[in-house]
């Protein structure tokens, strides 16, 4: 590979891009490049359409060669988009990648100012201070490190289950870590899916037992992540498993334990059917669990409690002998390159809108209890009846309840409509009520969305366009729980009053209360509204910040299955590919001491969050390991004595950028 | 005081230049979000991109002023986001240091600012800039190149008098 010589001259070329109109039209690219020709070393100066094209990198490899440059600059975009693609294009042209420098002119500059003239000189003060910081680059080389092949997937819900049976399938180890005591998910309480009206555990139950079974899957329910050190490559994840008070080799599943329970009728509030059923302190969340194993709630189990029950469960187990009472949580730590979060959503508590009487009236439901309600499996086998034994004749759907609202949440939720068209048919086909759906608009994008949406208009549905404001009580009649509910056709420009026996409120899908906690966790970012942030919206939408860390459903933010899915996959191939290549290439930005100069004082060593530094004993000198030190470069700030260098970000280099961004312009 | 350097309001009249130092994972990315969602602010910052707020020296800020910046501008993570653990607890424990230090030197506290601000906050990128480009030019330049001159000359001119004054006048100062 080519390198200057130390007494070679620095000849630099420089490159500005006018992407398309995007820099172009609010700087001056003509006059950035004169500018920049006048500067010390320039000797290629040159703007072109677009520098990240093919025609435009090759521009770089033949200069470089045609001109003998050794030192490369591009003005374009941010550094984070494109440095890559310009280092590339500087080692084809011959040279050390690190011999160039990236100059971000466009999301900060032309795309944030609206003068000209001021971005222009911006521009000016920008490019000058690379000009001046490319002659002290050094050739510098990547460093390579190996990288796990197993895969932590978070959350087992449909985007987790298919991403971890994609990559058990391709051969990797899988640890798939779910909180609740049941994989599976919202989409687990669903009847039937939009847009085809399948059934949603037909789909979805082969799934659950094939990750449930699957010799690459690890499966961990009823735990949950709890602290993640290292990097990609090599993450050490600790990982809580709850007690379940039930040992998940022994148990079959059989449930005979639950037969025997002291209690002979179930008495506690059934989590998975939302509270509209009744369990038992041992139970099966639902039929169709995934690992099928029973668990033992010690909130309400009298032996967990008091100690002094007859355990006529452990009796009925018999020589199975599964239940254990002494289980205790326990800690297990794992060691895998990627991970992908998949940890889902909640829905909008309603009652945060207490105008539609969530909570308040026996007859307001949420949708999610709903989709129990219609459940062939759920509390009622499928059948509609209300709180009050009855099967409602009328029903009210409001749709974007906690979506698109300025005093909730400001988003909408993408599956509402949809979801509120499917309850709208599976209601009228189980009950033959009248249904009135009211809505803000009907949102139905995506493949075969609308031709269902037609096709479910069609059934008769009455669909009214306008906010609902309130639902009352029937004043006429007290005893019924008849409701009515209030609002505004926007239509027919007039107010309603629909009386019905029941309330659907479409409730909208909002990121997880603990997300904060998540987050953290797993050193990722959040979008304002708490959605796991992806690293670009466009080039890079299942990636986050934290190289190896990857997206997949709901936790992005608000989609249906199918997109959950298709999501899910992207993450295993992105996942994938990383350990395929078998290892990662890491920025050379890591720090070293130069001995001769540092004086021993130690001040370095307590700040570096890897314990990369050391003191070698002999020496009495400062050494960083460099295989450790993942470039932050605090120590580095720190050295009393200046003894410590950053690769990429030396002091000098800094210098002669801010000499760079200071110096007069003259434009 | 006149400004030595040519401002970026251009048209001669004047308007700050700050330099602003960027953690590559949190404020810097919160400035390409701010370009792509098209917000819009002032043009007197010029953004250097550092790893981690904890790689700004104490000198990088110190040379900014001395080489004509009218105010610095630190951009980190939020408490404990920081990608590297505690760079920006570092930086923080400096900035309380420096900021006592430009006390001293006379130089006003608004000039030198420290924000957390995520990589989902490109607002806060605009509205941070915006609010200090207001208060510096309330206060004007600090042109410490300016003064540096000024000082030199100073410091000549008493040389001057030193050399040229009569040895008995300094005996009988003795
Ligand atoms: C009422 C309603 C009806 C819907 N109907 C349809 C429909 O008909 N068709 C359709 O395409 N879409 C529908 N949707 C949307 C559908 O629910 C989502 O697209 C889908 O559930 C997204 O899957 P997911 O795996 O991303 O999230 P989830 O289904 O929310 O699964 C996330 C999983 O992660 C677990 N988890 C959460 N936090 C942690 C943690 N910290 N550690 C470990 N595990 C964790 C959860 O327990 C859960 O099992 C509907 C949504 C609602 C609210
Ligand atoms: S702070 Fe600097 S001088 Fe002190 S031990 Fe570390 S490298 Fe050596
Ligand atoms: S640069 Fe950061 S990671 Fe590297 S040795 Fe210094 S403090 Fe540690
Ligand atoms: S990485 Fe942003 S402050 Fe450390």
């Amino acid at each position: 590979m080519y390198t200057p010589k130390k007494h070679e001259p620095v000849r630099i070329g420089f490159y500005v891009c006018h992407c398309g109109t995007n820099i172009a039209g609010m700087v001056d690219v003509q006059a950035l490049a004169r500018y920049v020709a006048t500067l010390p070393n320039v000797v290629v100066s040159r703007d072109y359409k677009y520098m990240c094209s093919d025609p435009g990198q090759e521009m770089i490899v033949q200069d470089i060669i045609e001109n003998r440059l050794n030192r490369i600059v591009v003005a374009a975009c941010s550094p984070l988009l494109h440095e890559h693609t310009f280092r590339e294009a500087t080692r084809r042209g011959g040279l050390n990648p690190f011999f160039f420098q990236m100059v971000n002119i466009r999301e900060h500059d032309s795309w944030v100012h609206t003068d000209r003239q001021l971005a222009t000189r911006k521009a000016m003060a920008l490019a000058r201070a690379a000009i001046q910081r490319v002659p002290l680059h050094k050739p510098l080389e990547v460093k390579k490190v190996s990288i796990n092949p197993n895969v932590l997937v978070v959350g087992g819900g449909i985007a987790g289950i298919h991403a971890a049976l994609v990559l058990a399938n391709a051969g990797k180890q899988v640890y798939l870590v779910e909180r609740d005591p049941t994989i599976g998910g919202h989409m687990a309480k669903f009847d039937k899916t939009f847009p085809t009206l399948d059934c949603a555990m037909c789909v979805l139950s082969p799934k659950m037992a094939a990750a449930g079974s699957h010799p690459n899957i690890t499966l961990w329910s009823y735990s949950e992540v709890v602290k993640v050190d290292g990097y990609v490559g090599n993450f050490k994840v600790t990982v809580r498993r709850k007690p379940r008070y039930v040992l998940e080799d022994l148990c079959t599943g059989c449930q005979e334990c639950v037969e025997a329970c002291i209690y002979k009728e179930p008495k506690f509030r059934d989590e998975f059917n939302l509270g509209l059923s009744k369990r038992k302190p041992v139970f099966l969340p639902f039929p169709q669990a995934i690992p099928p194993v029973v668990l033992i709630d010690p909130e309400t189990c009298i032996e967990l409690k008091t100690g002094k029950c007859k355990k006529t469960c452990v009796e009925a187990c018999g020589d199975r002998k599964a239940i254990d009472f002494k289980q205790k949580e326990e800690l297990r730590e794992i060691t895998v390159g990627t991970i992908i979060v998949a940890t889902g959503f909640q829905i909008f508590d309603a009652k945060r809108t207490p105008y539609y009487g969530y909570g308040i009236y026996p007859n307001v439901y949420n949708a999610l209890e709903v989709e129990r309600l219609v459940n062939a499996s759920g509390p009622t086998g499928g059948e509609i009846i209300l709180r009050n034994g009855q099967v409602p004749k009328k029903v009210a759907i409001i749709h974007c309840v906690g979506s698109r609202d300025e005093n909730s949440n400001r988003w909408c939720s993408r599956v509402c409509c949809l979801y509120s068209l499917k309850l709208a048919h599976l209601i009228h086909e189980h009950t033959q009520a009248e249904i009135y759906n009211f809505y803000i608009d009907i949102r139905t994008p995506g493949k075969s969305m609308e031709e269902f949406y037609c096709r479910i208009a069609e059934e008769g549905i009455n669909l009214i366009r306008g906010r609902v404001a309130d639902v009352y009580p029937d004043p006429s009649d007290g005893a019924t729980g008849r409701l009515i509910v209030q609002a505004e056709d926007t239509m027919l420009d007039c107010i309603m009053k629909v009386p019905v026996d029941m309330v659907v409120l479409s409730v909208g899908l909002e990121p997880h209360s603990d997300t904060e906690k998540i987050r953290r966790l797993f050193n990722m970012s959040c979008s304002s509204e708490g959605w796991f942030l992806e690293r670009h919206p466009k080039l890079a939408p299942v990636s986050t910040f934290t190289d190896g860390i990857f997206l997949a459903g709901c936790c992005q933010g608000p989609k249906d299955i199918p997109d959950s899915v298709a999501q899910a996959g992207a993450a295993a191939a992105e996942a994938f590919s990383l350990i395929d290549k078998g290892n990662i290439e890491q920025e050379p930005n890591t720090a070293f001491v130069v001995e001769a100069e540092c004086s021993g004082c130690k001040s370095c060593i307590p700040l570096c969050p890897y314990t990369a530094i050391s003191l070698l004993p002999d020496k009495k000198k400062a050494y960083i390991n460099e295989a450790l030190c993942k470039g932050c470069g605090t120590c580095v700030a720190a050295c009393p004595s200046g003894s410590i260098v950053q690769n990429l970000f030396e002091d000098a280099e800094i210098f002669n950028e801010i000499e760079g961004l200071l110096a007069p312009t003259s434009f | 005081m006149e400004n030595a350097t040519p401002s970026p309001a251009g048209n001669g009249s004047w308007s700050p230049r700050i330099i602003a130092f960027f953690c590559n994972w949190c404020t810097y990315t919160a400035a390409d979000l701010a370009g792509v969602s098209r917000l819009k602010y002032a043009a007197n910052t010029r953004t250097i991109r550092l790893m981690c707020s904890g790689r700004v020296d104490p000198q990088f800020i110190l040379e900014a002023f001395a080489k004509g910046a009218d105010g610095v501008l630190i951009g980190g993570c939020h408490p404990n986001d920081c990608h590297y653990a505690e760079g920006n607890y570092k930086m923080l424990r400096r900035f309380q240091l420096l900021k006592r230090m430009l006390k001293d030197l006379g130089i006003a506290e608004e000039r030198l600012r420290l924000e957390w601000i995520s990589a989902a906050e490109g607002e806060k990128v605009k509205s941070v800039i915006n609010d200090m480009v207001k208060k510096i030019t309330a206060l004007g330049p600090l042109d410490l190149p300016g003064k540096f001159a000024d000082w030199d000359r100073e410091m000549t001119a008493l040389a001057h008098a030193v050399e040229s004054a009569p040895v008995e006048k300094e005996v009988a100062h003795a």
